[in-house]
């Protein structure tokens, strides 16, 4: 059972990186729209700090939106999802397979360059140690319920934007811990520690509901 | 008698009880609605609290109260026949999930509406982030979500199928989104929507609201069975009950 979770998530790693730009796309989306806020709101610091956390949350939720439409619309049209669906494998484990190899490629560059991020907004370096945290307990999460939106959009016309319809209010609860713990934990890491806990909280529920949801979605958009 | 559960699953029986019960619907509705406005305008307190009084604005709840409940009822009435839908593989269940969305939708808008006309006089403001504000806003997305996505896909039964997997993702997020935006510090923020019981309110006033949302209650039976015709007459049209249908009624098939 393991072997086709591995085997799933390989194949996608191995076909993302002999695509390297697609990776590198989402990241510069996210860096590009949170270097855009600074020159939209002005520069002072003051201003900058208090906006930091929501803005990057809020461009981590964007970044992931946007990747998702690529989850599974490639497979979908050359026919290797139909493959997959038709395997006496468990739906749900290649799903779960396919979301991992997602976040791999599209959250954790995030959490990776979150410093940096941080740098630009002044933020104090327990915010910034938070925000890595908080971004690597949530980013599964974005995936994890997006996978649903990007099952149910399948090749529909207009899928993207109208994918950004149906995921976006699901993402607040992220939102709002994961900018939250930014925002409490600038002075003691452990301030945050009840939003980072909820967060991780967030994640065991949706690893344990969402790739059931979105096998189900799966399998709707596909007969 | 054997009463069968699954007799009016069929569109074509419940097509003609569906417009008997129309009728009855909208006397019940109409005339609610219109005790309520009476007892709401002529037998309530011109005024409500002591010291910061509420003059007649506060009389918007009758309307206000009403289109909340009803805008969270339809949402959970939706997910059931989603659910049943899903469950039972009934397309009458899809349709009846569809024909409630717009109504549902109509009513979480005026809810906002109705809430945003009496804050200003007495909150001073058209719009807050209290809990009950945004959670109201975000059931409204999950409105238009629904109508969106059933309207994006051409083929209908994966449209009934996708959109109700949706309208349940929505039903579990709902209560999530609403504790994660109610206040998670109440050092932060202070919920505007205070405690509050049925108990709590004036006999009169009481009456009036509850009227009134027995009536908001008997519209939508009305217009989702209205809604729902004009579904099963669009999916159904190459079958051979709407053909006779359309032909005893006179009209071009």
């Amino acid at each position: 059972m393991f072997k086709v979770f591995w085997s799933v998530l390989h194949r996608d790693l191995l076909l993302a990186m002999r695509r390297r730009t697609d990776v590198l796309t989402t990241l510069f989306f996210f860096v590009i729209v949170v270097s855009l806020f600074p020159l939209g709101v002005g520069t002072e610091h003051a201003v900058l700090r208090v906006l930091g956390p929501g803005v990057v949350w809020v461009a981590a939720l964007l970044a992931s939106m946007l990747a998702l439409e690529r989850l599974f619309a490639a497979d979908y049209e050359d026919g290797t999802l139909e493959q997959l669906l038709l395997t006496d494998q468990p739906l749900v484990l290649l799903t779960l397979a396919k979301v991992t190899a997602h976040w791999l490629l599209t959250g954790l560059p995030l959490v990776l360059i979150a410093p940096l991020v941080g740098m630009q907004y002044r933020l104090t370096d327990t915010a910034v140690a938070v925000m890595m945290v908080s971004l690597l307990l949530g980013t599964p999460v974005l995936s994890l319920i997006g996978a649903i939106g990007a099952a149910l959009t399948l090749g529909l016309r207009g899928g993207g934007i109208l994918l950004a319809l149906l995921i976006l209010p699901l993402y607040i609860p992220v939102l709002v811990y994961g900018a939250g713990a930014v925002t409490v934990g600038a002075l003691a890491f452990g301030d945050a520690r009840p939003y980072l806990t909820l967060l991780a909280a967030f994640l065991v529920a949706a690893l344990a509901l969402a790739p059931f949801a979105s096998s189900a979605a799966l399998r709707i958009s596909i007969e | 008698m054997t009463l069968s559960w699954s007799r009016f699953a069929s569109p074509a029986t419940f097509y003609p009880l569906a417009g008997r019960l129309i009728p009855v619907f909208w006397v019940l509705a109409a005339a609610l609605i219109l005790l309520a406005f009476y007892w709401g305008f002529f037998e309530t307190p011109d005024q409500l609290g002591g010291s910061n009084a509420q003059k007649g604005y506060y009389r918007i709840i009758f309307i206000h109260v009403g289109t909340a409940w009803m805008s969270m009822w339809l949402y959970g009435m939706l997910v059931l026949w989603a659910a049943v839908g899903l469950v039972f593989k009934t397309r009458l269940s899809f349709m009846m999930a569809n024909a409630i969305a717009p109504t549902g939708a109509i009513f979480t808008f005026l809810a906002l509406w109705t809430g945003a006309i009496w804050g200003r006089p007495s909150w001073g403001t058209y719009w807050d982030w209290d809990p009950r504000l945004t959670s109201e806003l975000i059931l409204f997305f999950l409105y238009v979500g629904y109508i969106a996505l059933h309207s994006a896909i051409d083929d209908s039964r994966r449209a009934d199928r996708a959109a109700s997997l949706l309208a349940i993702v929505g039903l579990v997020m709902v209560p999530v989104i609403f504790w994660s935006i109610n206040c998670p510090d109440p050092n932060q923020c202070a919920a505007l929507h205070q405690r509050s019981g049925l108990g709590k309110v004036d006999g009169n006033i009481l009456f009036a609201m509850l009227t009134m949302t027995l009536g908001f209650w008997m519209y939508s039976f009305a217009t989702t069975l209205m809604r729902l015709r004009g579904i099963i007459l669009t999916r159904e049209a190459e079958t051979t009950w709407v053909q006779d249908l359309l032909r005893s009624e006179g009209r071009p098939a």
